[in-house]
């Protein structure tokens, strides 16, 4: 048989009837993220090696950059338990074009958090403590029970995917996995969903139950504080649209069209329609906090927000801007058709988010509850900066891979006929 | 909020702010008692180890009318408290008589989600590795237990001297836990010049602290969150009392 050499050297291994850039071309990209994995394993080596003092932790700040990462990115993750549960429990068929890419991206979001929480313990030794000596009336039990058991899930649903690498495919008995993997999608889809609802909900919880501390102290229902129910909302109303915007940039690196913008408006209009519904509710939120919380505390509006850093323009950034106004872009087909306001409300969706998190993280911590106490002001410092850039670069890593060998885009060859 | 357990006995402070000087021996000996660490850089005083801290407060007014006040903060006990619910490991309980808030070091797994919910700022990580220049470690408390870096830790109310006077009254043939006024105490109350800490059973009236945190002028701090401390501060000037807690603009202060 005659070989085309013109063909990148890895040619075969690539999805069928793909076409991808040359092997060196992507070796000098490879080394580049490799590069600042590299700078980030520094960081963590010496988290490790001397302790989280050489962060810019301290006893004011108990959590930071790094919580707020985590945070986030379990929040923007979500579009992988969501669109798995609208693909294969209701049925959305469309959603299939764009399911691979979500379970990825939501494979790496909670692995990384979990890369990162190895970093942001005192004892990652005692790790297992959480299932051993669990607490059943700590949210953040719930939390460490409700991650693991979902990266697991993301695992299983990333694992037929890799399967079905060309190569690997040819096989027989990985085939028969593969495909026997893909009938039980469905189960695990529901129990993605299931674990992950509840765990972004304990994120949230996790703060809301925090009664000493009126800035994120919230009432609710039964056992559950009100940010239980807003963090699975907020969670759903912007994980689609990341997984979008992750897509775009990787049409962007490759020149290539992967997903179809139909899909893409689908999704903006899936995370539209939850941002809104979370609008209202979080609207009310903050209304019930400044009018109830907040005075049967003893404290004020104004009390709580502190010069530029911790101000007041944050809430609002993240209620108005980033809030409302992605949401009404978002459900309006006309504005959601246009793709250069679909893609700044999917941007601002994802910064709305990222500002709730890590006002409910940091500035939480600044605010102080003792009248004589003062305000602190936190700054990660380059270990902290170093360690979520190692996770970036992983990411980075995992989906440069993904993109290149395995068949992640069903519509890729027929876009780029 | 899971719910907490009642006490018959509950070991409590009563801190005259109008007696304290605020010259911090209260913290020195708390820091020889309790085996914490001198650090070789502690300026950096939000990752500088204190399981007690002495706040300065002030009036806010200018000279003459210029007012300063000492708040000894050890952590508050509390009755209900923010920060056991929240441990995943159970690290930290409110499950012995006495009402102590426990913190058992080789449990905690360094998550520091007890820190964020404590508005007491009580609770210290180990950021470091402790060291103790050479010779120092003979002065060691043997019956305190060093920590090591990466777990949280906080004032015990001296638990071991707790554990000592219950021994020395089984010895004796006495109830340990009746155990009388002054049988136990911290080492703070007992380096205090000026007897501004008393400590004891605010439960038993035979305790001097019984009748302390009763008074006209007695308060906690941050009383309206329901944290119920057992740690009572005592002053006679209302703007101290009013420092206490927070309060709007048109509330009045107790006392």
């Amino acid at each position: 048989m005659d070989k085309n050499y013109d063909l990148p050297i890895d040619a075969a291994l690539f999805p069928e009837g793909c076409t991808r850039c040359s092997l060196s071309k992507f070796l000098v990209w490879i080394a580049a993220v490799m590069a600042v994995f590299g700078w980030g394993l520094y960081a963590a080596y010496r988290v490790l090696a001397e302790g989280l003092g050489v962060t810019g932790l301290d006893d004011y700040f108990g959590f930071g950059l790094w919580i707020t990462f985590d945070l986030a990115v379990i929040a923007l993750g979500a579009g992988a338990f969501f669109t798995g549960l609208l693909r294969y429990i209701l049925n959305i068929d469309p959603l299939k074009n764009i399911i691979n890419l979500t379970v990825i991206v939501g494979f790496l979001c909670y692995s990384g958090a979990m890369l990162v929480l190895v970093l942001d313990v005192g004892q990652p030794l005692r790790a297992w403590f959480g299932y051993w000596h669990a607490n059943v009336h700590s949210m953040l039990t719930e939390v460490i029970f409700c991650i693991t058991c979902y990266c697991l899930v993301l695992v299983i649903e990333y694992v037929p995917l890799i399967l079905e690498q060309k190569q690997l495919n040819r096989n027989k008995l990985v085939h028969a996995i593969a495909h026997n993997f893909h009938l039980m999608m469905p189960l695990f889809a529901g129990i993605g969903a299931f674990l992950s609802t509840f765990h972004q909900g304990s994120l949230g919880g996790m703060y809301g139950v925090l009664f000493a501390r009126p800035y994120i102290a919230r009432d609710g229902f039964f056992i559950w504080p009100w940010t239980f129910f807003l963090y699975v909302l907020s969670a759903v109303g912007s994980g689609p649209v990341f997984t979008v915007l992750v897509c775009t940039i990787m049409e962007k690196m490759s020149g290539k069209q992967l997903v179809s913008w139909e899909i893409k408006s689908l999704m903006g209009k899936i995370a539209g329609t939850m941002l809104t519904v979370y609008m209202v509710f979080k609207l009310a939120d903050t209304w019930a906090w400044a009018n109830d919380i907040l005075p049967r505390s003893g404290l004020t509006f104004d009390q709580v927000f502190y010069g530029w850093i911790y101000g007041k323009w944050l809430l609002w950034a993240e209620l108005f801007a980033c809030g409302v106004l992605p949401a009404i872009i978002l459900i309006v087909p006309s504005t959601r058709n246009n793709r250069a306001l679909f893609y700044t409300a999917a941007i601002l969706d994802c910064i709305g988010v990222t500002i709730n998190r890590y006002v409910m993280t940091v500035q939480a911590l600044a605010a102080p509850v003792m009248p004589f106490d003062s305000w602190e002001t936190y700054a990660p410092n380059w270990a902290e900066w170093g360690a979520s850039a190692m996770i970036m670069a992983y990411a980075a890593l995992i989906l440069s891979l993904s993109y290149r060998y395995l068949p992640v885009f069903p519509q890729e060859v027929k876009l780029n006929k | 909020m899971s719910s907490f357990k009642e006490f018959k006995i509950k070991w409590g402070m009563a801190i005259d702010l109008d007696k304290c000087t605020g010259c911090g021996a209260c913290m020195v000996a708390c820091q020889a008692e309790n085996n914490i660490a001198p650090q070789p850089d502690a300026s950096n005083k939000l990752k500088s180890l204190n399981w007690l801290v002495v706040y300065e407060l002030t009036n806010g007014k200018p000279f003459p009318e210029h007012e300063v006040a000492y708040l000894p903060r050890p952590c508050m006990q509390c009755g209900k408290p923010s920060c056991v619910s929240v441990c995943p490991v159970i690290a930290t309980d409110k499950n012995e008589e006495g009402g102590i808030v426990s913190q058992v070091y080789p449990r905690c797994i360094g998550c520091r989600y007890c820190m964020a919910s404590c508005p007491y700022h009580a609770r210290y990580f180990n950021w470091f590795d402790p060291t103790w220049p050479e010779g120092m470690d003979k002065t060691l408390t043997p019956d305190v237990s060093v920590r090591p870096r990466g777990v949280v830790e906080k004032c015990s109310f001296c638990h071991h001297r707790f554990m000592q006077a219950k021994d020395k009254a089984r010895v004796e043939g006495r109830d340990p836990n009746a155990l009388n006024d002054g049988d136990y105490v911290t080492s703070c109350t007992e380096a205090c010049p000026n007897g501004a800490i008393v400590f004891g059973d605010v439960n038993n009236p035979a305790h001097k602290v019984h009748d302390l945190v009763k008074g006209k002028y007695a308060f906690r701090l941050l009383e309206r969150l329901g944290t119920d401390p057992q740690v009572y501060y005592i002053s006679r000037r209302e703007w101290v009392r009013r420092l206490g807690d927070n309060y709007l603009e048109n509330e009045k202060v107790k006392g």
